[in-house]
């Protein structure tokens, strides 16, 4: 990349705004680097003497818990919630997205564009009371209802929760949030399929379907893993919501329907932190480095499945 | 960006300590004596906060020159910006034990003198519950611990329908709501439940509900009350003066049933031994929660204010005295009851209390 650059560089000719521009644009690189830097090093920081605390010491921890112990269902329920939200949300978007760049009329298109992109300017607290006062309490009889039916299932063993607050429902509750991020990053791929691609698989005799099936999704995969991985970061940092919705404990369980739940980094540190002092500060804040570091290894582990596929996709 | 979360919540506990200071209050100044200037610092519970905000008010129009700030940055951070010496008075749900006053190590205090303690934030915890035409139930503490614990699960359960005859009990799961985050109120619930049915309530007193009871979790009072409320078959425990609509439990005290008011909350007080080993001025009220006095109502949470008895050096000892009376007195428990639900003290505990204000140096 430098090379070719530098082989540039001394033909271009420098006038001011280039100068201004350049630097304004590394300074701008430089400080998000060096904000992130300052967050890690907050956090490790403050963090460390939580980790390294006498579990005695910490009044947050039951009888025999220490920080790996603590902290191991919250990472379960965070991850938990987060996937859950993504596989509920991932097929919806990628309907919504495709429905818009191949289906619908171009008004209608448009039209739904607006409202999907105004979905995701609802603050998060307002996703927070419906989800507790509204969708809870209508979607506990369906809750009944498996804990009866199907309680057989492991994911539906019960006994259902009398309100509706369950890590279903704040699952449900972010899905709702993650998704006008995967339909917009979607769409916007969805749409750039090369035309002579599409017209070349039509010719082929390939149905509307066929055509998104060998060419639009293929094309747009990585953009989509790119969105999908977006929405993810969301979920799995969400505090308000999910405070306000769920029912958790520390616990590690993969009941979607009771009233015990394991809760989320992100959400335990927003319930805890008010009443929390001392120790136990570092303690939840070391949990905060944990999130950190989780959202990191997702957003990495994004930036290679987009890397690796993009060769093959004819996405570059 | 996960980050900023947990930023957001210290800047949303840092906003809410901004007292809204020259807020203009209606009500009539009181004593008068308004020649006290200067500013008082407390901070403490966050369940006095809205008696604090009453107060600070009703104080602030008596005394015009005067700021008082009231951070609720909760129990244990009070007590600890008290010993460091950020605080002028704190606001704790329980005193400080024996132990942590004989380390006598309060910055703002001369060394040796001890300190002050007055339980003047008296609240009774209603245990609340949403069952279609059902206004109120009676339950002993081993079965409410029972339903806490996650032993009773029906309420059609013949511990409940026992207590109740003549109530037709539905045949109905029982979810049982508790408090998310940390909380006196969850302290001061279990206190009693531990008393009355240690065989039951194994754990002892908790501020974080314990995983193996199981039960539904929500955050903050008003959680709690929207879980109840929107929910079937729920239960939980909660501020009385929030309780609303929702059936409420009349608790056995002895051989009758108590239903909760603020009388009878007082009333627990004064039929409650002190602390053993305390100072004169060191009103630790040890909560009698097995009392089989009359007309009692055990299960209150009881916030103190925490003083020194000598003030080092350059604090606003006039300030502390007169703040603290106004707090104790008729007036200012008036306004925490109609503020915040409170029930006012008890006239024994404020004769006890002035003198011990009186005394402060």
């Amino acid at each position: 990349m430098s090379s070719p650059a530098a082989k540039l560089r001394p033909k271009s000719a420098q006038r001011p705004g280039d100068r201004v521009f350049s630097a304004s644009a590394l300074t701008a690189g430089s400080l998000i680097l060096a904000i992130l830097a300052a967050v890690a090093g907050f956090l490790i920081l403050e963090g460390i003497p939580g980790v390294l605390a006498d579990p005695n010491d910490v009044s947050i921890f039951d009888d025999g818990v220490d920080f790996v112990s603590f902290v191991i269902p919250l990472i379960f329920g965070t991850l938990w919630a987060a996937a859950l939200a993504l596989v509920m949300a991932m097929p919806v978007a990628l309907g919504i997205a495709l429905f818009i760049s191949h289906y619908a009329p171009r008004k209608l298109a448009a039209g739904l564009g607006y409202t999907i992109d105004l979905l995701a300017a609802v603050p998060s607290v307002v996703f927070g009371l419906w989800g507790a006062n509204v969708l809870a309490p209508m979607i506990q009889p369906a809750y009944t209802w498996l804990a009866e039916n199907l309680g057989f299932i492991p994911l539906f063993a019960g006994p259902a929760s009398g309100t509706g607050r369950t890590i279903l429902t704040a699952a449900i509750v972010l899905a709702v949030m993650v998704l006008p991020i995967i339909t917009a990053i979607s769409r916007e791929v969805f749409l750039q399929t090369p035309r002579l691609y599409e017209e070349a698989a039509l010719a082929l005799g390939a149905t509307r379907w066929e055509v998104i099936r060998t060419v639009v999704l293929p094309f747009g995969r990585p953009g989509v893993i790119s969105g999908a991985m977006l929405g993810l970061g969301r979920a799995l940092g969400e505090t308000m919501a999910v405070a306000m919705v769920l029912s958790g404990s520390g616990i590690i369980n993969f009941d979607l329907i009771s009233s015990v739940n394991p809760t989320t980094i992100a959400a335990n540190v927003a319930l805890r932190f008010p009443e929390a002092y001392g120790i136990n500060v570092n303690v939840l804040i070391a949990t905060g480095l944990i999130l950190f570091a989780i959202t990191l290894v997702v957003n990495s582990i994004a930036r290679y499945i987009v890397n690796r596929r993009k060769e093959f996709s004819g996405a570059n | 960006m996960n980050i900023t979360r947990i930023g957001s919540v210290a800047a949303i506990a840092i906003a809410s300590t901004l007292v809204l200071a020259s807020c203009a209050g209606a009500s009539e100044g009181g004593e008068g004596s308004s020649d006290l200037t200067g500013t008082l610092i407390g901070a403490g519970a966050s369940s006095q906060q809205s008696a604090q905000e009453a107060w600070v008010v009703g104080f602030q129009t008596a005394n015009p020159d005067v700021t008082v700030e009231y951070d609720p940055i909760g129990s244990g951070g009070g007590r600890e910006t008290f010993i460091g010496g950020g605080s002028q008075f704190a606001g704790s749900d329980r005193a400080f034990k024996a132990e942590e006053i004989a380390e006598d190590n309060f910055a703002s205090c001369v060394a040796g003198t001890g300190i002050l303690e007055i339980p003047a934030y008296i609240s009774p915890i209603a245990v609340i519950f949403n069952l279609d035409g059902i206004d109120s139930l009676n339950m002993d503490g081993a079965t409410i611990a029972g339903i806490f614990a996650g032993e009773i699960t029906n309420w059609s359960d013949d511990a409940i329908a026992a207590q109740n005859e003549g109530v037709e009990l539905p045949d109905l799961a029982i979810t049982a709501v508790h408090r998310a985050d940390d909380s006196g109120t969850t302290a001061n619930f279990t206190d009693y439940l531990a008393a009355v049915a240690p065989d039951v309530w194994t754990v002892g007193v908790i501020e974080t509900w314990p995983t193996e009871y199981g039960g539904e979790a929500a955050p903050q009072t008003s959680g709690v009350i929207d879980a109840v409320t929107n929910g079937t078959g729920t239960i939980g425990y909660a501020d009385a003066s929030r309780a609303g609509d929702l059936g409420t439990v009349a608790v056995k005290v002895g051989d009758e049933y108590v239903p909760y008011s603020p009388e009878a909350a007082a009333a627990i007080i004064d039929a409650s031994p002190r602390e053993e080993g305390r100072g004169d001025t060191d009103i630790a009220i040890a909560i009698d929660r097995s009392s089989s006095a009359p007309n009692v109502y055990p299960i209150v949470l009881v916030s103190y204010l925490i003083a020194c008895n000598e003030y080092a050096e350059g604090a606003p000892v006039e300030l502390v005295k007169a703040y603290l009376s106004y707090v104790i007195s008729a007036e200012g428990q008036a306004l925490a009851a109609e503020s915040a639900g409170s029930a006012p003290i008890s006239e024994a505990l404020f004769t006890e209390a002035q003198a011990a204000i009186d005394a402060i140096k």
